[in-house]
């Protein structure tokens, strides 16, 4: 497999097959691990950071399930090859910078994927479609137990996994769902829920982590808590929540139906229009149209399109997937012109 | 007026800035002014907000000046370096900054005991602290409620173990 061939493939959350996939778009769970025998990344010499990468690889293609797993070394990518990683999800915008010895392993169907020489030596994840954070938690429980036959991790009795940040000490675990909350949104709930959330330690953030606003609808929940619980408990936690905002979604859709049901389908079919038929169309504006076009076909309102077509026009309408899809450099301006004919397109069939 | 950035749109936005003392006015159209609102929330990460949170292991420490002098004699990182970066340098370092570090994982987590996965070759090391500390709780309440048969029991139980673990 080659990086190229993610181009042409679509990562499982994308096909839309888990539970409750109307609302929550994909489960992720997240592991932090340090090898005992070397400095944490940004502390590590060159030397240091060559031998972390080298021993990690080797243990991780030496697990069955990871075997045929595609590698790249970070470094020597090029911007947009990078950036593509990034909006598939792949990897953090973190990694992208001083990327010398720094490495990725993708596994089939880009379920799994680790970073290597991040902020931790190793960040693992898996994102499963849908709401299924137990069944992703699994995954990487099975993968972590395995890499810890044959890496010493860097673990204290009392305090557990050592990280290189102590907001990810002890499980070293994050675990978040993506989250699609269009009428809550128009029904002006969510800042009560986003409130809420924060007083049961949980976070809510954008579509790409850390630091990143929250655009189109879509929030990313997450434990800011790592330390003091187990990890089934803090998945638990999560678990419970989430499907109370889901609930919470749920019945703001059928308020909105049940009050103005005129208003709301002119909404839809109106996004629906302009993406059918725009011959420009920024980013911004992209992602609160699919927003409102996912929308539609939850509610079986548009019956022209599927969820995972949807999804996929949401991958693929970012800039280095345009770029990659052209297979050259564009400008802001071209990107917009490029994305309004993909999404005609792809809508038109 | 024009944009100071790109020098071709109006500008909309106004901002004043304060680096060391120098106040300078930035006048920005919407677009550069985005741009540079990135710029400057990328300014203000979590590693300054932990930064921050970083002191006030200090301020529990009774020797705070030590404190900052501390250094890990594994990777060489020290407090101050920590305090500076928001990362500690390797393992080590909980161990070499403990003292200060205890309050800050009880600020972040309000926890300061792991209680979830352990590595296979620590999980008996584990288990059998774990155990330990369950005989330890069962010894107090036992003693609270003056049950000494039981007490005596629960001791010998300890010693036997904290023998074995040492060995």
């Amino acid at each position: 497999m080659t990086l190229d061939d993610l181009l042409n493939n679509t990562g499982e959350w994308i096909r839309c097959t888990g539970p409750a996939c109307d609302i929550v778009m994909s489960s992720r769970v997240r592991l932090a691990r340090n090898l005992a025998d070397y400095p944490f990344s940004h502390w590590a010499s060159k030397k240091e950071q060559e031998t972390v990468l080298e021993t990690s690889r080797q243990s991780i293609f030496s697990i069955k399930k990871l075997k045929d797993s595609l590698f790249l070394e970070i470094g020597k990518l090029d911007a947009i090859d990078k950036q593509f990683l990034v909006e598939r999800h792949l990897m953090s915008k973190e990694h992208m910078v001083d990327s010398e010895n720094k490495g990725l392993c993708v596994g089939q169907d880009e379920v799994i994927s680790i970073m290597i020489n991040e902020e931790d030596h190793l960040r693992m994840q898996v994102m499963k479609s849908g709401f299924n954070l137990k069944e992703a938690w699994q995954i990487l429980d099975d993968i972590d137990t395995e890499l810890g036959n044959s890496l010493d991790f860097a673990y204290s009795v009392d305090f557990g996994y050592l990280t290189a940040c102590p907001t990810n000490t002890g499980t070293g675990m994050r675990a978040s769902v993506m989250l699609h909350l269009p009428s809550l949104v128009m029904t002006k709930q969510i800042g009560k829920v986003l409130q809420a959330i924060t007083k049961l330690s949980l976070t809510a953030r954008g579509l790409y982590g850390e630091g990143t606003e929250a655009s189109g609808n879509f929030f990313q929940i997450s434990n800011q808590v790592s330390l003091g619980h187990k990890e089934e408990d803090i998945i638990d936690n999560i678990d419970r929540i989430i499907k109370q905002i889901v609930d919470h979604e749920q019945s703001a859709r059928e308020t909105l139906i049940a009050q103005n049901k005129e208003a709301l389908e002119d909404r839809i079919w109106r996004a629906y229009g302009t993406l059918k038929s725009a011959h420009i169309i920024t980013s911004t504006e992209t992602i609160d149209l699919l927003s409102l076009a996912r929308l539609g076909v939850d509610l079986g309102v548009i019956k022209q399109a599927d969820r995972t077509l949807i999804n996929e026009l949401f991958v693929i309408t970012q800039p280095a997937h345009l770029q990659k899809l052209e297979k050259k450099k564009l400008s802001p301006n071209q990107r917009d012109v490029k994305r309004a004919e993909i999404i005609r397109e792809k809508l038109g069939k | 007026m024009v944009c100071n950035i790109c020098a071709k749109n109006q500008a909309t936005v106004h901002l004043t800035e304060i680096i060391d003392d120098q106040i300078t006015e930035l006048h920005l159209c919407e677009e550069c002014a985005q741009k540079k609102g990135a710029q400057m929330e990328s300014h203000f990460g979590l590693s300054d907000l932990l930064a921050g949170l970083a002191d006030m292991g200090t301020q529990f420490s009774k020797t705070k000046t030590e404190a900052i002098k501390l250094k890990c004699s594994k990777c060489g990182l020290t407090y101050e370096d920590f305090k500076k970066v928001g990362r500690l340098g390797c393992g080590e370092c909980y161990n070499a900054f403990k003292e200060a570090l205890v309050p800050l994982l009880k600020r972040i987590h309000g926890s300061t005991q792991h209680y979830g996965k352990s590595p296979k070759r620590i999980a008996k090391v584990v288990k059998a602290k774990n155990d330990l500390d369950t005989l330890k709780e069962k010894l107090q309440k036992a003693i609270q409620k003056e049950d000494f048969e039981e007490a005596a029991k629960l001791r010998d139980k300890i010693r036997e173990s904290e023998k074995k673990n040492n060995k």
